[in-house]
């Protein structure tokens, strides 16, 4: 290997007391840093989350969308108990889901050979989470419309619906494409409970929704003076990373 | 093209527990010392941000301060017989990333392991017959616990363990656990305050004549002044600990621990967003001339040191041996070569007890928050008439309730609908679960090595690990869940569920990031990579800190005696090596 030798810098340019000495000179959005001498701290270097706004679908298609939307209020179905999956935002949720990292899988390991693997193996497929959409929900809607005169999954009567999805999660449906009902079912249904479940800055779980139903006080920080009340409810209600409902001005 | 830099005395690979515990000690001498850190700096007030640190699908579910397996993945199978594939994400454990490491979202349980651990084989045998162990690739550590104490004391002082002492110089101390090993004095803190499911567990095993007592946690439980004089504040059992940064300066970690001294040493420096590809050894192949790291734009470097640590989590100081030619790999056919031999991981399993009546508040917790049994660990119960080895420490620890994650429901509830809606939010607060943590013992076929087929980014192959759980090990939990099941009875629940180990270990579902072996230590290079100071026995001048060295793993967490392992390594290199740099510490 070639190695090419800098003009060796004095120790004292090297160790530089300023805080952060950037190693390299590159548009990347991470850089290599060198720090020494000191504790780096930088004004707003921290990373917030961003808070999903409503209003259009950046992944889904409308179709795909109202699909989802049933699919959702049939996993988590309107009742005394809470609201339904769609108007929890569920799948507004699973649309900024899907045009980000999680829905291009860019943090998983993406390189090929693909073979089929063994369940201790986990997920071996090609397909990312957005690829496994859009060709999961085509496939159930073209199965619904062969098999159900015509109508798409949303089209279906809620008792309909339901039957459909417990088929698809006990695999008794072979969808078209080569669509694994199965596996398509268990990741509608991990990435709807994450909506309904997850902070509210992501699009779901609306106005807390779910925490207030099982009585999650969400992202309180501090329970020092509930500890030691054993078994006594928790007095508070919940608060999300963007604060409280009731804290708003609307 | 590489671009050579300045000589440093010691060059450290990774900047979590171990490297940043070298990297103090070894300053501390006036060492001109280098850190290279493969992911981004990070520190409390700004990446652990009381603001935004509780979000469960940031830290929780997508994992952001982990590892990502784009950046390095590896591969498993159960056994020679399978083809291994990558682990395309990570699961069963979740390795870290970034300074801090793992020490950065961990727990916090922080155990000692034992004199009975250290000397396995010999305390085995000589207690039961060399039969009892002979499917076993069992090895003493080549150190006694009498030996390690100083450094579990240093380490535990450094971290402010909150905990009760069992045992203080010989002398059983009330609500401590009799079972471990003298220690010379009681822990810096008090245990922390209970919550109610671990009370309740205490009671119901006490009255079962278990030895219940609190689990020794890096979660503090009062105000603290470590002894680099670094202040810590008290954990308010957030419910947002492991996988998650801690917002409070309360969680044991480098950087509420050691970076705020460490980092205003004129003679530390740390680059981060930096890999370390490979250890350079010289034509001899046992000195190693420095390290060669390649940084966020793909610039490679050369950082040429007198001596060279690997800091960088078990699983990857064994990837770094292979991939630089220290030492021979590990062939389970012949049983030759030392690295990637003896990995061990965790045999764990659970039960959960419903109840009507009851109301936890899940919530109010912290990673190590709970009440242990260590009746049934290791070797603190007599395995005569039993048909295995080791044991479990059974841990009603409840670290959370956070929902997307954790949502007990009795068996038979349905995943989705009305009905699963009302069985989730009965059970929400009213179930209890504990669950046994399992030893882990070395056999023949278990063990690391290079994959031939998947490479990283780099094209560098992969690390494989072919591993299953032993026979005996799954014999032991069995037999530990039955003891479960006696306890999960004495709770007078509505029902409950005991979910039993079995074989075929699954790289889906989370275990624990205990990964174990690989570059174990031991007195023989013909069945060991290390000494006793951890120092290569091929490469004089590399030591490898971290539970690579562990040459089995006990029923315990590891960290607690990884922390004593780098203090031990610190006091070999200050105190002999030093003044023979180059020279083994042990002569083979
Ligand atoms: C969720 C979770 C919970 C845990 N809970 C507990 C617990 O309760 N009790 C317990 O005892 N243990 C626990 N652990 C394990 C504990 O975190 C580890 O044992 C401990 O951090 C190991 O210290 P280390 O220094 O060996 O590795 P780490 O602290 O992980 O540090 C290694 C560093 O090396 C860096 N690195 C790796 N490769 C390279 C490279 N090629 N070049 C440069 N840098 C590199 C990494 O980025 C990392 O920063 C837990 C771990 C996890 C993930
Ligand atoms: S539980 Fe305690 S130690 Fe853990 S993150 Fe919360 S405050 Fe910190």
């Amino acid at each position: 290997m070639e190695t090419h030798c800098l003009k060796r810098p004095t120790r004292r340019q090297f160790l530089s007391s300023v805080a952060f000495t950037v190693l390299a000179s590159s548009a990347a959005p991470v850089m290599a840093r060198s720090i020494s001498g000191s504790l780096p701290w930088e004004a707003r270097s921290a990373d917030p989350p961003v808070q999903v706004k409503p209003g259009g679908w950046l992944f889904f298609t409308l179709e795909e969308a109202q699909t989802m939307e049933a699919v959702a209020d049939r996993l988590v179905p309107a009742d005394d108990l809470s609201l339904g999956g769609k108007d929890a935002g569920c799948v507004l949720y699973l649309d900024r889901q899907l045009v980000g990292s999680y829905g291009t899988s860019s943090r998983l390991y993406t390189k090929g050979p693909f073979m089929p693997g063994l369940p201790t193996q986990g997920y071996q497929a090609p397909d990312t989470p957005a690829q496994r959409y859009r060709s999961g929900i085509a496939a159930l809607n073209a199965f619904t419309r062969e098999t159900k005169g015509g109508r798409r999954f949303a089209e279906l009567a809620p008792d309909e619906q339901d039957a459909v999805l417990k088929d698809l999660e006990a695999g008794k449906i072979t969808l078209p494409n080569k669509v694994d009902a199965k596996s398509f079912f268990n990741l509608m249904l991990a990435n709807v409970m994450e909506g309904f479940f997850a902070d509210p800055i992501y699009g779901g779980n609306k106005d807390m929704a779910s925490w207030k139903m099982l009585g999650f006080p969400g992202a309180r920080y501090d329970y020092r003076d509930h500890v030691s009340k054993h078994n006594q409810p928790y007095p508070l209600p919940p608060v999300s990373i963007a604060g409280s409902t009731e804290w708003m001005t609307r | 093209m590489t671009t050579i830099l300045p000589r440093k005395d010691a060059v450290i690979v990774g900047l979590g527990w171990t490297g940043a515990i070298l990297a103090h000690e070894l300053t501390e001498d006036g060492l001109d010392v280098v850190a290279i850190e493969r992911g981004p700096w990070r520190d409390t007030a700004t990446d652990f941000n009381i603001g935004y640190a509780q979000d469960e699908l940031r830290y929780g579910i997508r994992r952001d301060l982990f590892l990502q397996p784009a950046v390095e993945a590896m591969t498993m199978r159960n056994n020679t017989s399978q083809t291994a594939l990558p682990m395309r994400d990570y699961g069963s454990f979740l390795p870290g990333n970034g300074v801090g490491g793992a020490g950065v979202h961990w727990n916090g349980h922080t155990w000692r392991f034992w004199d009975s651990d250290f000397q396995i084989a010999d305390h085995l045998r000589d207690r039961y017959g060399a039969t009892r162990i002979q499917d076993l690739q069992l090895q003493n550590w080549g150190v006694t616990g009498a030996e390690m104490e100083k450094s579990f004391d240093r380490f535990e002082y450094l971290a402010g363990i909150s905990g009760r002492a069992g045992n203080i110089n010989g002398r059983i101390q009330e609500g401590g656990n009799p079972f471990e090993d003298p220690r010379s004095r009681d822990y810096p803190l008090p245990p922390l305050q209970m919550t109610y499911a671990p009370t309740l567990f205490a009671e119901v095993t006490r009255s079962l004549n278990l030895h219940p007592f609190p689990t020794p946690a890096a979660n503090l439980s009062k105000d603290y002044i470590n002894p680099l004089g670094i202040a810590m504040g008290q954990c308010t059992m957030c419910g947002f600990c492991e996988r998650f940064g801690c917002a409070n300066y309360s969680k044991s970690s480098a950087q509420t621990t050691i970076l705020p001294v460490l980092m205003k040493k004129k003679n530390f420096e740390v680059r981060t967003d930096s890999e370390v590809l490979h250890v350079d050894l010289d034509v001899s192949k046992n000195h190693a001339r420095g390290v060669t790291y390649v940084n966020t734009s793909g610039e490679e470097f050369f950082q040429p040191a007198d001596i060279v640590l690997l800091c960088a989590y078990g699983l990857h100081n064994v990837r770094l041996m292979m991939l630089s030619g220290i030492g021979e790999i590990y062939d389970p056919n012949t049983g030759e070569g030392t690295v990637g031999r003896n990995y061990c991981y965790q045999t764990n399993a659970g039960a959960q007890v419903f109840f009507d009546d009851k109301n936890f508040n899940p919530f109010v917790a912290a990673g190590a928050l709970g009440q242990t049994v260590d009746d049934f660990n290791g070797d603190a119960f007599d395995h005569g008439p039993l048909d295995f080895v080791g044991g479990a420490g059974i841990n009603c620890i409840p670290s959370n309730g956070r929902p997307i994650q954790t949502r007990p429901t009795p068996p038979g509830t349905p995943r989705w609908g009305s009905d699963w809606k009302k069985a989730t939010v009965k059970s929400y607060k009213s179930t209890l679960g504990f669950s046994s943590q399992g030893s882990s013992y070395p056999t023949r076929g278990n063990y690391l090595d290079l994959d031939p087929t998947y490479t990283d980014r780099f094209g560098r192959p992969l690390l494989r690990f072919t591993f299953d759980f032993p026979d005996n090990d799954i014999r032991m939990s069995n037999w530990v869940s039955d003891r479960m099941e006696e306890i999960a009875k004495a709770f007078g629940g509505r029902q409950y569920t005991n979910t039993r180990r079995k074989k075929g270990w699954d790289s889906v579902p989370y275990q624990s990031t205990h990964n174990t072996g690989g570059a174990i230590m031991g007195t023989d290079p013909k069945t060991s990579a290390v000494n006793k100071y951890l120092q290569s026995w091929d490469v004089a001048n590399v030591f490898v800190i971290g539970a690579s060295a562990f040459a089995h793993n006990a029923g315990k967490n590891p960290t607690g005696t990884v922390g004593a392992l780098a203090y031990h390594t610190a006091d070999a290199i200050r105190q002999q090596y030093l003044r023979n740099p180059g020279q083994p510490l042990v002569s083979a």
